[in-house]
């Protein structure tokens, strides 16, 4: 039967049908009155499996974290109106980390669009900003192509959410049905391939490199496992030493020889030092952040600089570089090796070591270092503990935002590419629950770990009961400092530690509430019980509500203030006093 | 290694423009964006100047093709080059965007805009109005025993001109469509 080239079938049909087409085997989502026809497909199919959330933030978070770990995209799908809202901070959030996404909407019917009816909201309109691509389909009969077009468009060139808007007697009409072979899927074909001269030029920046760095992030991960499998070649091969954004953690070993740690804000002092003193520096698929660059017109201020990304808008945008590479970070990288191989794989040797002698120095001030106590737990502590005791399991880590996601990015360790979720560019708290049921469903016997902060957690809690219903043993682990910290961080240092609103009271006996909703509850604040109490959380089967209670008011270091550049780095309390002026305030 | 053995316009964006990158200098550029004619295109072009906070100075849009279904968008902004290269890499990575083309740097340009003026007067002001719209070949599309409609065509320095000259001599009302643009030559 799927041999025919068209079938006639219902909208909702199609949907079902073209999920099915496109290899989809887990759908997130909440049914509601303008998607109620495609939910009486799912049912009464067993192919693809549908995941019901608590909340439609959740669904999208759910499958950013499918997404991420599979490489796959996820799928969501949400009904009209409070349905669509709600899925906006998840959509945006895909968008700034360019996780590719799939998300249905049902909609009002046609003939009621714009009469304000019941649950209808201009779902295009509000998510048009925060999509890469969206459709509203009036017509059945288009309805298949577009949703061919939409998984085209959200996997390929630089990946992102797309949003299909489906009014509901879209759903009922029937129309014939394209299998993706025949779609109709437009104009839209990114450049994979990089200019061979501009290769060429960065061949020979890397023969000729003194003190040159890889710069790298989220893209080498989107571009999939030969993308991190070519440049741990490269990295090998030239000797050159390495940092990565948050996004990009894992696409290199941190067993790595030539491994700094993650650079940036909270980055390590040597991946901040090597980027500011660097002659070369090598960004592979990552977009400069203002996270990474400090005050830009300090930012590196020596080097010339090479900048890969399959987003030509990406270029120049914050950073001027000298030589800019627009292609796939895998089929870029393949070149640049073949090049530079074919050229008789030059490097400045003698050059390089002097560079890594200097390294080696700014290693040895061992900026990760933190005052030890044996009455509290340390976040540190936690997480060297969690690290030492899980290294080597089959282990996916997702993170919620604020203090305790540097620590995890700065204390936890990665070897492959897939297995670190996180918000970067929006920073959306009560990303990290969601997220972590999502990697379970795609990862079912791994080990999936939610690092997060107690008020962040909070923020999609009701996602337990989906943990639950879904039997995803997910482990929340929750630094639980009762303030939120990188809030109350940034009022010591730049608002006279006045600390406005940055501390919860009433916060929930997590222990109760794990019980509340029928999985394990987990306390500690002894740093002795501490491996115990890890090991416990590993070894039950099902999901477990950690809550450890940690140091209130310790800082996360090193940071470089806003305002300033990678030089001026704080590594500790002692250099914190009226380091971030008038004009740092103003920053985030 | 000399960087400059890079053939200039090999990427999209190179950083061999003669233009200076760093120039704080607000350039005007029209550039000519064909899209495909489908709803909420325009308004994603324009989503995108106001999210980004670039500026609009003229914007026409009109179906072109309509067996290609493909509408061209005529739009004037204004920033420093780096501005400009950023909005047209922003424009050129939009989906239903098909080409952008930025007539002011790829090589001489026909501009034109097309503007509807209602001048009311009596007696010496009508005369002249009359006469000055002969000056600037502007017809008269329109005509009551106390006013005139003229319609001009031109660049937009042409018709802010006109304006200035029909403003004492009782201008009521004017109606501007914006740029339209097309290369030079073939």
């Amino acid at each position: 039967m799927s041999k025919a080239q068209s079938r006639q079938m219902t909208g909702a049909r199609m949907v079902v049908q073209a999920l099915k087409d496109h290899g989809v085997d887990v759908v997130f989502g909440y049914p509601g009155g303008a998607v109620l026809p495609i939910y009486d497909e799912i049912f009464q199919q067993n192919d693809i499996r549908h995941i019901l959330v608590r909340h439609e933030q959740g669904a999208v978070h759910m499958a950013e974290g499918y997404a991420r770990s599979t490489g796959k995209p996820g799928v969501a799908l949400v009904t009209s109106g409070p349905g669509a809202t709600n899925a906006v901070t998840g959509l945006t959030d895909a968008l700034m980390d360019s996780i590719p996404l799939v998300v249905l909407s049902g909609q009002v019917p046609t003939f009621m669009i714009g009469t304000d009816g019941f649950q209808e909201a201009d779902t295009v309109g509000i998510t048009r900003p925060c999509t890469k691509m969206n459709w509203l389909v009036k017509d059945t009969s288009k309805l298949s192509d577009t949703i061919h077009q939409a998984f085209h468009v959200a996997t390929q060139g630089r990946p992102g959410p797309v949003l299909i808007d489906i009014p509901k007697d879209v759903q009922f009409a029937t129309a014939d049905y394209t299998p993706p072979e025949s779609a109709r899927i437009g104009h839209y074909q990114p450049r994979t391939k990089g200019d061979p001269e501009m290769i060429e030029a960065l061949v020979e920046m890397i023969e000729t490199a003194e003190r040159p760095v890889f710069y790298t992030g989220g893209g080498v991960v989107n571009s999939g496992p030969a993308a991190s499998r070519l440049l741990r070649e490269l990295v090998e091969a030239t000797g050159f030493p390495i940092t990565s954004t948050l996004m990009g953690l894992g696409a290199y070993p941190a067993s790595g020889k030539h491994w700094l740690g993650m650079l940036g804000m909270h980055g390590l002092y040597e991946a901040n030092l090597a980027m500011h003193g660097c002659d070369v520096m090598i960004n592979v698929g990552a977009r400069f952040d203002d996270r990474i660059t400090g005050r830009v017109k300090d930012f590196s201020p020596h080097s010339r600089k090479a900048h890969i990304d399959i987003d030509p808008s990406s270029i120049n945008k914050v950073i001027r570089v000298e030589v800019p590479i627009v292609g796939d970070v895998s089929s870029v990288l393949e070149d640049v090796l073949e090049r530079w191989v074919a050229r008789g794989r030059k490097v400045n040797r003698e050059a390089l070591a002097k560079w890594w002698a200097k390294i080696g120095e700014w290693k040895a001030v061992k900026c990760l270092s933190y005052k030890p106590s044996t009455k509290t737990i340390k976040p540190q502590y936690a997480l060297e503990r969690l690290e030492a005791l899980t290294k080597g399991m089959d282990r996916y880590i997702t993170t919620e935002v604020g203090q305790h996601q540097m620590w995890a990015a700065q204390f936890l360790g990665f070897e492959e590419p897939n297995r670190w979720m996180t918000s970067g560019g929006l920073g959306t708290m009560g990303y990290g629950l969601p997220a972590s049921i999502g990697v379970q469903i795609a990862h079912p016997e791994a080990l999936v770990i939610n690092v997060a902060g107690e008020a962040s957690w909070l923020m999609n809690m009701q996602e337990m009961g989906t943990a639950m219903q879904f039997r995803a043993p997910v482990k929340q682990f929750i630094l639980n400092n009762e303030r939120l910290g990188m809030v109350r961080q940034w009022q010591e240092l730049l608002h006279g530690e006045r600390y406005s609103h940055s501390w919860s009271e009433s916060l929930p006996d997590f222990v109760k509430l794990a019980e509340a909703f029928g999985c394990k509850g987990i306390k500690c604040s002894d740093p002795k019980d501490l491996d115990d109490a890890i090991m416990e959380m590993i070894r039950y089967d099902g999901p477990v509500i950690f809550d450890c209670l940690v140091e209130k008011h310790e800082n996360c270091f090193p940071m470089i203030p806003s305002g300033k550049p990678h030089n001026e780095m704080l590594l500790g309390e002692a250099d914190t006093q009226g380091v971030i002026g008038a004009k740092g305030a103003v920053l985030v | 290694m000399s960087p400059l053995n890079i053939k200039k316009g090999s990427t999209s964006h190179s950083a061999y423009d003669l233009r200076d990158p760093h120039a704080e200098v607000i350039e005007v550029h029209t550039l000519a964006v064909l899209v495909d004619n489908e709803s909420g295109v325009l308004a994603r072009v324009i989503g995108l100047f106001s999210g980004r906070g670039y500026n609009i100075e003229s914007l026409t849009v009109a179906e072109v093709d309509r067996t290609g279904h493909r509408s061209r968008i005529t739009v004037v902004t204004t920033g420093t080059p780096q501005v400009i290269d950023q909005i047209k890499a922003q424009l050129s990575r939009m989906v239903p965007v098909h080409e952008v083309h930025d007539l002011t740097v790829d090589g001489p340009a026909v501009q034109r805009e097309l503007a509807l003026f209602k001048v009311a007067g009596k007696g010496e002001h009508r005369i002249e109005a009359l006469r000055l719209a002969e000056i600037f070949r502007a017809n008269v599309v329109d005509s009551t025993l106390e006013s005139f409609v003229f319609e001009i065509t031109g660049t937009p320095e042409k018709i802010d001109a006109f304006g200035d000259l029909m403003r004492p001599l009782g201008l009521r009302e004017i109606a501007r469509t914006g740029v339209a643009a097309l290369a030079r030559g073939v």
